[in-house]
């Protein structure tokens, strides 16, 4: 049966049980990381990098590799920017752990 | 590797990125679950290096923007943070136009039909004007975040009008691609920057004061533009991280109406935000407050068994936060009870005071949310409200208030208000504030950061 199923309704089908995932994921999230919450997401839609790479990656090189390689560029910008001030700002949050230990 | 594979492992990185998510419930976690996504992330990259050509290329475009990303990581200040993620998300926008442009152009490199049936093309429509929504929205945003371009919002007559009949003539050119035969460059073009305007328009008429409901708003519209490039492509990869990223943004956006007392489909909309500003309505009668010095002030508070801090966006302006501990630490060694209280929207964006305050060392253990702390302000000595005004106008439970039914921080009910300030002038609401002249509160005037510092020392 599963053979006779469009890709596109598997997809959706992918795409629902993902935004109650990540509903459910959300609302657990503490308001105080609310701003780290965004920047680890902006890192996470970076994921955007997986398509640019297809993009500069094809095999035949006319101009649609360049466009590709502008966004691998710019998702690389958005991953890497994301996760390492999402790091900054969290181990701001630890270090008063580490001292309300103390 | 095979396409199996592929698959299997986009599934492990979706799983690590739901556990990165996960782990920030906590102060505790979060640290291991931005680590989660870091590994979810290069998990999904490598994978994806082995089905692609180029390397050289990628692997030099990754290093670019990488070293980019690192460095502005390092370098942005706490209080810009508000700008630095509307950049990020214009960059998600960008690159999902750019994806989406370079599927149009050769479908075949991406493993659809040379030929692009009409439910590819819709989902290349989707992702197409979603993503230049999204740059054109975040660009603006950003303008007025990083004091760019003016605040107050842009508006003229008939707005909706136009952004309804351009958005319109967006899903025209939209259709027209869709029951082209052949690849219809023409309509694919002009629907592309239709969007861009669009994304323009419906982010200019919202003021400065409305940000944190808008960066909400297009952290979302990002996530929801990655997923509709996963559509586009096939790719339950982008599809799985653009959903967690775009209901994500979604409750944030839904958080924050909540908090301003913002219907959410206006915001939706756009264009909200033009009706503020209004001027503070006087009732006549000339009202009275009474006013201290720091002196004064740091007496009451030396005297208090407990006492609550409210900082508001005007503490993180002064940069007050250190003198804020300073203060905090001498009321703590006296054997004070000393609590900060958080409204949703202290903040340019969502949970932006905590950071604020983290930045400046306070534990975190001392920072409660509104929603924690709010019935305990009947039984505290002493509340300081810093640089906040809105958040804390008791206003909002009277009926006929403009802001009536906006969740406040009920610092009028303490024993003792002291309200730090520079002037007795009105918030973004625009409203006269009755916790200032209450009998029990107590205005000092002066920049904040000086006004503690003063506490500090005669205390």
């Amino acid at each position: 049966m599963i053979g006779e199923i469009d890709p596109t309704i598997i997809n959706i089908t992918i795409f629902v049980l993902a935004i109650f995932v990540g509903y459910h994921v959300v609302w657990n999230v503490t308001p105080a990381l609310h701003t780290p919450l965004m920047s680890v997401t902006n890192a996470i839609s970076g994921i955007i990098l997986v398509g640019a790479m297809l993009a500069a990656g094809s095999v035949e090189t006319d101009w649609g590799v360049w466009l590709g390689a502008i966004a691998v560029t710019l998702a690389s910008i958005n991953v890497f920017g994301g996760f390492l001030v999402s790091q900054r700002m969290l181990d701001m949050f630890r270090k008063k752990d580490k001292k309300g230990n103390v | 590797m095979s396409p199996n594979l592929v698959a299997l492992a986009y599934l492990i990185a979706s799983v690590f990125f739901i556990l990165a998510l996960k782990g920030l419930s906590s102060p505790v976690t979060a640290r291991k679950g931005n680590l989660f996504g870091m590994v979810g992330m290069s998990i999904a990259v490598l994978t994806t290096l082995t089905i692609t050509e180029n390397w050289a290329l990628i692997v030099a475009c990754i290093a670019l923007g990488g070293a980019i990303g690192t460095v502005v990581a390092k370098r942005v200040q706490m209080t810009a943070m508000p700008e630095l993620v509307a950049f990020m998300h214009s960059l998600v926008g960008l690159a999902a136009v750019f994806i989406a442009i370079a599927a149009v152009n050769n479908p075949v490199s991406f493993g659809l039909p040379a030929i692009l049936p009409m439910g590819s093309k819709l989902e290349l429509f989707l992702g197409t004007f979603i993503g230049a929504m999204t740059w054109s929205g975040s660009v603006i945003a950003f303008l007025k975040l990083s004091g760019r371009m003016g605040g107050s919002p842009i508006t003229f007559n008939g707005q909706h009008m136009v952004n309804l009949i351009i958005a319109l003539a967006m899903i025209g050119f939209g259709l027209w691609f869709f029951f082209s035969d052949t690849t219809n460059w023409t309509a694919f073009i002009c629907m592309t920057v239709i969007a861009f305007a669009l994304g323009f328009l419906i982010i200019i008429p919202i003021g400065g004061a409305d940000m944190p409901v808008v960066i909400s708003m297009l952290n979302s519209y990002s996530g929801w533009a990655a997923a509709g490039i996963g559509f586009s492509l096939g790719n339950p990869m982008l599809i799985i991280a653009g959903s967690l990223v775009g209901s994500s943004g979604a409750i944030l956006s839904y958080i924050m109406c909540k908090a301003m007392n913002r219907p959410f489909l206006s915001v939706i909309l756009g264009g909200f935000g033009s009706d503020g500003g209004t001027v503070a309505v006087g009732d006549g009668e000339q009202k009275t407050h009474r006013s201290g010095s720091a002196d004064d002030a740091a007496f009451l508070l030396g005297n208090a068994d407990s006492v609550i801090i409210v900082p508001g966006y005007g503490l993180a302006v002064a940069r007050a936060q250190h003198s804020v501990k300073e203060l905090a630490e001498v009321l703590i060694e006296k054997g004070i009870n000393v609590r900060f209280a958080i409204h949703p929207v202290a903040g340019r964006m969502p949970g932006h005071m905590n950071v604020l305050l983290a930045e400046a060392e306070i534990p975190y253990e001392q920072v409660l949310e509104m929603d924690e702390i709010n019935s305990d302000f009947s039984n505290t000595d002493v509340v300081l409200v810093l640089g906040a005004n809105d958040v804390v106008n008791p206003a909002a439970y009277d009926k006929g208030s403009l802001i009536y039914g906006m969740p406040i921080l009920d610092t009028h009910k303490a024993r003792t208000i002291m309200v730090v300030k520079r002037s007795m002038g009105v918030g973004y609401a625009g409203l006269d504030n009755d916790l200032f002249y209450m009998d029990k509160t107590m205005m000092v005037f002066g920049d904040a950061k000086k006004v503690v510092e003063n506490m500090v020392k005669s205390l």
